[in-house]
């Protein structure tokens, strides 16, 4: 348990440590910029609320790449998962906008929930069924999911009152989620949490878990231990696109209360690092989002303040990513090496994968 | 023409816990094909690595026309003009053939690339040797046939004058071997030396000069193949020693557990890995197949296990018909499996001890109730385990990884054996372990048969199926080619039939 910690850490540090480099290159104080980035994100009321909102969606979309993960899906969709989302969320509260709250919000939360888990079950049928490689798959789907969105605010979704800003009508207050007042600190981070822990109980508590794990570690031995590879992955691929799905619905029902535009900065990509850097552990996703978005938020203040540009904040989370890959080649953990000809009949990891298979 | 080319004087070569070659003189004319046989760990292909830089000898000395030499990298073996093909070809799939061939040596007009000078080349090659192929093909729409022609063709192409060939006809058909021995015959007749990595004799008989003979790291003989027979070479390759006897307990047969009748399995490569196999199995029987590994023996237990598709036959399991029945039935039936390889099949490294050890009761109610793990009781039962099989962990959450060959191996065990399965498929359980392991497995094995459980052991020991066996099988080249009873198993006739004598 210690090493597993303090990898996360050592990479995080070294990473931070990298980032000065081009601070210097470019004449300025690194030190300054940091105490900048740190004040912006955790030095005042507002800092704090403001990273906290940033981490729910990172936390979502987090988990949402992480948990498939560990069954050895890669979830690249989880952004266009947001947007499915999004979207959903965004037509059930414009259409039953006569509705109560406590009718419309939860249909409003179960609808982001279940677009984001479809667009998510669609790559992980085709898996299953022709052992299509899902990396390129789901990124593929993002695009369709994300022009969708654009086009429904440019063209049908479109607020006749918005002065042709590319945004939909703002949802009805029942379709609101409650926030902290004074704040944009909304209640999506309830549901945040409650993921967070309902993941680790999967994983840690139920048979459930373990099949994933097992199948994760090795498809073959799953196999063998007479595991339904097929219904493990539609499982953590319906979970995983409807936690992204929820992410969706905190930023259109909690923080912008309408859909519009490039509703996501990519969320679902930044939660790639975030997922690998938490290595599998539902709490580690949890802190690794709350850094990304601690760096998100600080980054602007420090931009504001030191005149060090934004993008000192994706150096740092493309060389986060850098080090946790290194890290794992360098504790040897990378996948097992193949043969020099294995023709590739096919993913080994899909469920339908059939080792039994001869020639084609 | 029969100049000493190559000698190899008083070779040691060591690794951890075996002594792979042990004074091996070896010495190659030109001119000859010389067979090199002897049966798996014997220390043929840890010879040749060393002749070809892949290996540094720890002792001994390498004269290439009479000078000493030293041999540190392929690289100097390749500019000596020694080549070798091996058993895995190190190909690269998307690129044509001449890309292969060219793999690493300097165009002469750097840096660009002169593939049409190249391809003239290797057509000329292909041509004088028999060895067809298109240069502008790409290896992965190549048979593997074809694919063992540009391996060839590699070594050729560098102006190799010393082959080695490790094992070739191991992925070929019988019309592709005789493809290949023409080849071979050509390039003798040039003036080529070649050496000839096998475990069967007939090829030796048909294609080599002369043949030497290893066995546990030592040259047993080496004679002119003409003068010798197949028996006499089964007889070198094995040995003639009586065997150490383990004390076989009699147990009275039951009842029939397994029963296989006229399987037909393919390997990865689509070829016929078990032809047409059958027997049985009774209750408190040790079933041991012999044989050399890579003679169907490992499709065999896939498909017993259900990891493997049947193409024919039928495999009843305590009456049930289970032919290509999925895993999960067939364990039902109260089969446990010990994996030859026991990484990739039998455990799941990056989990615990303790995840490993539940794998196959995790559903028991006792385990996990609901869907829910009880934690306190698998830990009990992890440590259960761990103790009466005596596995060495730090503790129950150490990642299986962590685990020396020999604990690994006793965890699989302990996993399949806690069962009280009614059949036990163990493939090479023994394979890479220590005296120590190796002992204790095999006194389980006893222990188990002991109390009525029907063993089918694979072990390309030959020691180990003769000592623990109540019925010897022989594979060969996919077939079963004898069985015998204990006491009637003679090791020489053993040892000739694994050779396809």
């Amino acid at each position: 348990m210690g090493l597993k910690v303090l990898v996360p850490v050592a990479v995080v540090l070294l990473a931070l440590g990298a980032g000065m480099i081009p601070l210097l290159a470019t004449g300025n104080d690194p030190v300054v910029a940091y105490i900048a980035l740190f004040q912006g994100a955790l030095g005042s009321k507002h800092g704090i609320t403001e990273t906290l909102v940033k981490a729910i969606p990172l936390l979502l979309t987090g988990l949402a790449v992480s948990f498939p993960l560990q069954a050895r899906f890669w979830n690249i969709g989880a952004e266009g998962q947001l947007y499915l989302g999004a979207i959903a969320a965004t037509w059930v509260a414009l259409t039953l906008t006569p509705f109560p709250a406590f009718i419309l919000l939860p249909l409003v939360v179960l609808s982001g929930f279940l677009a984001g888990a479809l667009w998510g079950l669609i790559p992980a049928l085709l898996k299953t069924r022709f052992q299509v490689n899902e990396i390129i798959l789901t990124l593929m789907m993002n695009y369709i999911a994300i022009n969708w969105s654009n086009y429904l605010v440019h063209g049908p979704l479109k607020d006749p009152k918005g002065f042709n800003f590319p945004v939909t009508a703002v949802f009805p207050e029942a379709a609101w989620l409650p926030r902290l007042p004074g704040t944009r600190l909304h209640a999506g981070i309830i549901l945040a949490v409650m993921m967070m822990s309902f993941i680790y109980f999967i994983l840690r508590k139920t048979r459930l878990g373990y099949e994933i794990k097992v199948v994760g570690a090795n498809p073959q031995t799953a196999r063998y231990a007479g595991m339904d590879l097929t219904k493990i992955l539609l499982l953590v691929t319906i979970l995983g696109g409807g936690m992204a799905g929820l992410a969706g619905v905190g930023e259109v029902a909690g923080l912008q209360h309408r859909l519009r535009k490039d509703i996501s900065p990519g969320y679902g990509y930044t939660a790639i690092p975030i997922a690998l850097l938490g290595k599998g552990h539902p709490l580690g996703v949890g802190l690794s989002a709350l850094l990304f978005a601690a760096l998100f938020v600080g980054g602007s203040n420090m931009q504001q303040t030191t005149k060090v540009p934004v993008a000192l904040i994706s150096i740092i989370q493309a060389l986060v990513v850098l080090f946790v890959v290194a890290g794992e080649a360098l504790l040897g953990r990378l996948s097992e090496a193949r043969g020099p000809l294995q023709v590739r009949r096919g993913d080994p990891t899909s469920p339908s994968y059939d080792a039994r298979r001869t020639a084609d | 023409m029969n100049t000493i080319f190559v000698e190899m004087k008083d070779i040691v070569k060591r690794f951890p816990g075996v002594l792979a070659n042990d004074q091996v003189d070896f010495t190659i004319w030109r001119g000859e094909i010389q067979g090199l046989l002897g049966e798996n760990g014997a220390g043929k292909t840890t010879l040749m690595n060393v002749l070809y830089g892949l290996y540094q000898p720890d002792g001994g000395e390498i004269y290439f026309e009479g000078r000493k030499v030293q041999i540190r990298t392929p690289r100097d073996a390749i500019r000596l003009g020694i080549g070798m093909v091996h058993q895995h070809f190190m190909l690269i799939p998307r690129l044509t053939v001449a890309e292969n061939i060219l793999l690493g040596l300097k165009s002469p007009r750097e840096p660009f690339l002169t593939i049409e000078g190249a391809e003239e080349r290797i057509l000329h090659l292909s041509t004088e040797y028999g060895l067809k192929v298109n240069p502008r093909a790409r290896i992965w729409e190549l048979s593997v046939g074809e694919q063992q022609r540009v391996e060839i063709l590699k070594a050729l192409y560098r102006n190799t004058k010393l082959l080695i060939l490790d094992e070739p006809t191991a992925v070929l058909t019988p019309r592709e071997v005789e493809k290949l021995f023409e080849a071979l015959n050509r390039m003798k007749k040039q003036g080529y030396a070649i050496v000839f990595i096998t475990h069967k004799l007939k090829e030796v008989k048909e294609i080599t000069d002369r043949v030497t003979v290893l066995r546990n790291g030592k040259v047993v003989s080496t004679l002119v193949t003409e003068e010798t027979t197949e028996s006499q070479l089964a007889r070198l390759m094995v040995g003639r020693e009586v065997s150490f006897q383990i004390s076989r307990p009699v147990v009275p047969k039951g009842q029939r557990v397994l029963e296989v009748q006229d399987l037909w399995v393919l390997n990865d490569k689509g070829l016929d890995a078990v032809k047409k196999v059958s027997f049985s199995i009774q209750e408190g029987e040790i079933f041991g197949i012999a044989g050399v590994s890579g003679n169907g023996q490992k499709e065999l237990i896939e498909a017993l296990v259900g990891l493997r598709k049947v193409e024919g036959g039928r495999i009843w399991i305590r009456e049930k018909d289970l032919t290509n029945a999925p895993p999960q039935k067939i364990l039902e039936q109260g089969v446990g499996y010990i994996p030859e390889d026991r990484l990739k099949v039998g455990l799941a490294t990056r989990l615990s001890v303790a995840e490993n050890l539940i794998l196959k009761r995790y559903r028991d109610p006792e385990l996990s109730k609901g869907g829910l793990f009880r934690p306190e009781k698998i830990k009990s039962y992890a440590k259960g385990l761990i103790d009466r099989f005596d596995i060495k962990t730090p503790s129950l959450d150490t990642p299986a990884s962590k685990l020396s060959g020999g604990n690994l191996q006793k965890l699989v065990l302990a996993r399949e054996i806690s069962q009280e399965p009614r059949l036990l498929l163990a493939a090479q359980p023994t394979r890479g372990l220590d005296v120590g392991a190796t002992e204790y497995i095999q006194a389980k094995l006893l222990e188990q048969k002991q109390k009525g459980t029907a063993i089918l052991l694979v072990s390309e020991d030959l020691d180990e199926v003769l000592n623990l066996s109540d019925r010897i099988a022989v594979m060969y080249e996919g077939q079963m080619v004898g069985i015998v009873s204990a006491e009637e198993a003679d090791r020489q006739k053993i040892g000739l039939m694994m050779a396809g004598g």
